[in-house]
């Protein structure tokens, strides 16, 4: 069983601040991580293998530095890793993402998984993974919870807003999944030596690709930013004072006042 | 029609999804600027009969595709179906729900139609000149907002949470067209096999439809603080609600998480407790239609969106509304 899994690189948003003059974000000093969702995809794939076999092969992209996300995967016990990284690339929304990695699959040439996190802490799109199953005209399942491979299928729990479903999907499929499907890993400290030592990352451009130039990056992006800002809070409250008891008070009044408590 | 305004209008079980009708609030203010008619997508086996409470939300035209083998969800057939309905309808914006179907269905067709798809949209908008659509989204964990456009491809396709949108009033005297569309799956549409669907017995949280929630964040400081939050919440006849840095902790269930990652509210009342009101929390609540803040630092960005506020320990106030709140009845 061959498996590809595609992670993101990410700021950890929970150290993201924003210039609210600017309505921009300030990068700097903030820690990139594997997309937390990415790490169970990468878990799921160990697990996997160490049942059924193959071999695991990473693929990111992004810019130079995502080489810190591929070793800290191999690092996890995956086999390969590969970095496509071009400027050609940049400005690129989610359909011309999934177009690029596609293509990228297709360079890779054998697999009977991909399996990718359901979505990436700094745009929380989700839609990178079906596009991609759409780009390869594969079958796709997301939020997936729990994965069991039986031959040339597998049969997955997909989580629902109130309970779930058990899909069967062929194989290869692409699946994306959640924080709920497994615990990752640590790297061990063979598995850091090993990673950062021995191992190559495999480097793709879009030259690699076979591509339509036309629709990768800026230019092949079907959505635009038009502008980003920080939201302006707008409502002129009223400080309630007093000891603990009394503040308490006088909000219930102002509270019923309003009809919001009866 | 060419140029029309369609939402998908989700089904569940035979069920009509509350945010079909959220969206059709959204998608009648869309066609009304456009000044176009509204269309609703329903897909699904025997859910014609559904199309009149579409009507009734706002919907002047139902675009039916139905067949057995799109009883249930599944997201190849679906896709067909959409595209099929897209393409011969030439819709110039298409607006999908973000439930679990939704963020399922609306890339994959996007990805098809080679079209644009903004996620998670908290605003819809035309604009005036250019009359594109504009979606306003959060990004970064909701840090910042973002507008999206998608200028040149068609149709312009957005999906939003439920409990974002506003539904019209009902009105069980509009009426409208159905206009049925063939549908056939093709033998690569059943790779995936629909095998059961569980609900799960949990005791559901519904934040989204709460009209009370209590919620907690950083300040509440353990699980065991939680009991004051709950206590409050159970005597208003509310909802639980915690901000990332609760749920990161531990000290409450992912399903009580509001804000950009975690669920979007609209409560008549939100009293927040302990929570400083990072742009990622304040993109789950600020449809509140009060706001209460409560937290020890009178620097907290929340006292800049709350209607009311006390600058104070939570723990010697929330249990002082609490009595006080027994003490009436």
């Amino acid at each position: 069983m061959d498996i590809i899994v595609c992670i993101k690189q990410v700021p950890d948003t929970n150290d993201v601040r924003i210039d609210e003059k600017k309505g921009t974000l300030i990068r700097e000093g903030v820690p990139s991580i594997i997309n937390p969702d990415d790490k169970h995809a990468i878990e799921e794939a160990l697990r996997i293998r160490e049942k059924e076999g193959g071999k695991i092969t990473i693929l990111t992209m992004g810019p130079p530095q995502a080489d810190d996300a591929l070793r800290e995967s191999l690092a996890m016990g995956a086999d390969e890793a590969i970095l496509l990284s071009d400027r050609a690339f940049a400005g690129s929304d989610t359909w011309a993402t999934a177009y690029s990695i596609a293509r990228a699959v297709n360079a890779i040439g054998k697999f009977d998984l991909i399996i990718c996190g359901r979505q990436a802490i700094d745009g929380d799109t989700a839609q990178v993974g079906p596009q991609l199953a759409e780009s390869l005209e594969l079958p796709q399942v997301t939020y997936a919870r729990k994965v069991e491979i039986s031959g040339d299928k597998a049969v997955i729990e997909r989580a629902l807003e109130d309970g779930h479903e058990t899909l069967e999907t062929s194989l290869p499929a692409v699946i994306t999944v959640i924080g709920d499907l497994n615990e990752p890993r640590y790297p061990t400290i063979k598995g850091i030596v090993t990673a950062y030592r021995d191992k190559e990352v495999g480097k793709m451009t879009a030259a690699d690709l076979n591509a339509d130039e036309a629709k990768i990056g800026l230019k092949g992006s079907p959505t635009q930013v038009k502008k980003t800002f920080v939201m302006v809070p707008k409502r002129e409250g009223e400080l309630i004072e007093g000891t603990a008891k009394e503040a308490a008070g006088t909000l219930i009044e102002r509270l019923q006042d309003k009809n919001v408590l009866r | 029609m060419t140029g029309d305004v369609f939402i998908y209008a989700e089904q569940r079980e035979g069920t009509i999804q509350k945010v079909a009708f959220e969206l059709l609030g959204s998608g009648r203010k869309l066609a009304d600027d456009l000044g176009v008619k509204l269309g609703a997508i329903l897909i699904g086996s025997g859910v014609e009969s559904m199309a009149q409470d579409l009507f009734a939300h706002g919907a002047d035209t139902v675009y039916l595709a139905d067949a057995p083998e799109v009883e249930h969800f599944l997201t190849l057939p679906y896709t067909r179906a959409a595209c099929k309905i897209i393409e011969e309808y030439k819709p110039e914006i298409v607006v999908f729900p973000a439930t679990h179907i939704g963020r399922d269905l609306a890339p994959r067709v996007a990805q098809r139609l080679y079209t644009g798809l903004t996620a998670d949209c908290t605003g819809l908008d035309i604009d005036p000149e250019s009359k594109l659509l504009v979606s306003t989204r959060p990004t970064f964990g909701g840090s910042l907002m973002a507008q999206i456009m998608c200028p040149e491809k068609r149709p312009q396709m957005s999906t939003c949470r439920p409990g974002v949108m506003k539904p019209i009033e009902p009105d069980t005297s509009r009426t409208g067209e159905v206009v049925k569309v063939d549908f056939e799956s093709v033998d690569a549409d059943m790779m995936v096999k629909f095998l059961e669907v569980v609900k799960e017995a949990r005791k559901t949280v519904n934040l989204e439809e709460a009209k009370i929630i209590v919620a907690g964040g950083r300040g509440v400081g353990s699980e065991n603080g939680f009991e004051n939050i709950r206590q409050l919440a159970e005597v208003l006849g509310g909802e639980v609600g915690g901000s990332r840095v609760a749920v990161d902790n531990g000290w409450i269930a992912q399903d009580h998480q509001v804000g950009q990652t975690g669920k979007t509210v609209s409560p008549e009342l939100y009293i927040a407790c302990g929570i400083s009101g990072s742009v990622q929390h304040r993109a789950g609540m600020m449809g509140s239609t009060v706001i209460v803040a409560i937290n020890k630092d009178p620097t907290a960005t929340i006292f800049k969106v709350a209607d009311y506020g006390i600058v104070g320990d939570l723990h010697d106030i929330v249990p002082a509304m609490t009595q006080a709140l027994k003490d009436m009845d």
